[in-house]
């Protein structure tokens, strides 16, 4: 059996002894250092990634809450101004209806007043239309003219008369 | 044993672990020749420096094919010595990693044809068990003091059967080196022994040689598992006799 053939122990184990004492020396200080440097390297990439993610998400919540803030704003300034110019239009309307009111009153008066002077200036043609009519049947009835006093007073009382 | 086969039919399955001295050296009168096992150890050695070096000169963020499985490879080893020994067991991780890569390559390396299982040597894995052995033990002694012999000292046991039981523990204890290196020696022997002793019958079989070839390529295979799977265990074992030595549990 090769295996018990106690002479070859030897140079067995001294370079056993060798190539692993040499791999250690590698590995513990090459070797495995450097993989476990580009392992931590990488988590801590991972993790400063993940910090400046979660820090990007905070600045876009902010952005959107002030966004909807000045949406918010805008929305409520283009409500008073709305409100403004409808109250000011309103206002407007009002001051103009009630112009217009006065002016129709005033014209209305003027009219009024118009056709209560021509009602008198008409009366008064009336009163003398009839005091003529009245001189001119008294003469062709009786023959002779009666005084124009005569006639004013009596085509006046008629008229009272008939007025009142 | 070579010499018996050599105008034989039979082929000798044991002929493939004999050492052969390549460079016959001589250092102070101590036998350091550069042997066919010297050779593979080298190999190994040299494998496992440029699978972890290499990989990761790139030192990439995003790692290649390469520099993954260096990654694999050393997490793997990483969290065996986590899960089995703890956080404080990690500053013995480079020993656990070169012991395990160091099983693992020359097992993996004495499946290739004509080459030599550095690892069915039982002096090579005994030597291996032994440093483990002692390390382990010097290591329990610095930690607790004198309080490690309450290690062979099992909790809640009635006092008659204490020294008995003392005993017990002190010779399981002293069998872990056998234990560790005759496993390990043993698989690679037998494995590679049978699949000789097959490649054998093919020969001799002639056309229905293919039914044990057949049988030796899942072998192979079987084998393969063997070599991964023994590097496995004896890293494990070494992490958990290391447990033992630190934190005295049974």
């Amino acid at each position: 059996m090769p295996q018990m053939v106690f002479e070859d122990f030897v140079p067995q184990v001294i370079w056993l002894v060798f190539a692993f004492t040499f791999l250690y020396v590698v590995m513990s200080r090459v070797a495995l250092p450097r993989i476990a440097g580009v392992i931590e390297e990488r988590r801590d990439k991972i993790a400063d990634d993940l910090d400046r993610a979660a820090e990007f998400k905070k600045e876009a919540e902010q952005a959107l809450a002030a966004y909807k803030e000045a949406l918010a704003d805008a929305r409520n300034r283009a409500l008073a101004i709305a409100a403004k110019n409808r109250e000011e239009v309103k206002a407007e309307t009002e001051k103009l209806r009630a112009d217009s009111n006065a002016k129709i009153a005033d014209m209305m008066h003027d009219a009024e007043q118009r056709i209560e002077q021509t009602k008198e200036a008409a009366l008064v043609n009336v009163r003398d239309v009839a005091a003529d009519v009245a001189s001119a049947v008294v003469e062709k009835l009786l023959g002779q003219s009666v005084g124009k006093e005569t006639v004013d007073a009596v085509v006046d009382a008629q008229l009272r008369r008939s007025q009142s | 044993m070579a010499e018996s086969n050599a105008g034989g039919v039979g082929i000798d399955p044991m002929h493939q672990f004999e050492i052969r001295r390549y460079v016959e050296l001589d250092f102070l009168g101590v036998d350091v020749s550069f042997t066919n096992s010297s050779l593979w150890m080298v190999i190994a050695v040299a494998l496992i420096t440029a699978f972890t070096t290499l990989s990761m000169s790139g030192r990439a963020l995003v790692p290649g094919r390469w520099q993954s499985a260096a990654e694999m490879t050393y997490e793997f080893v990483a969290s065996m010595v986590r899960d089995n020994v703890g956080t404080d067991g990690m500053r013995y991780f480079p020993f656990i990693f070169t012991t395990f890569m160091f099983v693992l390559f020359c097992n993996m390396l004495g499946m290739i044809p004509y080459s030599f299982t550095v690892t069915s040597h039982i002096i090579v894995t005994f030597a291996m068990a032994v440093l483990i052995f002692l390390g382990v033990t010097i290591i329990g002694f610095i930690t607790h003091g004198l309080g490690f012999f309450k290690f062979f000292v099992p909790p809640g046991i009635p006092a008659v059967l204490l020294p008995l039981l003392v005993v017990i523990e002190i010779i399981s204890y002293l069998t872990r080196p056998i234990s560790l290196s005759v496993r390990l020696f043993a698989n690679m022997l037998a494995g590679h022994t049978m699949l000789k002793v097959f490649a054998g019958f093919v020969v001799l079989m002639g056309i229905w040689g293919v039914l044990p070839l057949v049988f030796m390529v899942a072998l192979t295979g079987l084998e393969i598992l063997i070599a991964f799977l023994q590097a496995y265990v004896f890293a494990i074992l070494t992490c958990i006799y290391l447990n033992d030595a630190l934190h005295m549990h049974h």
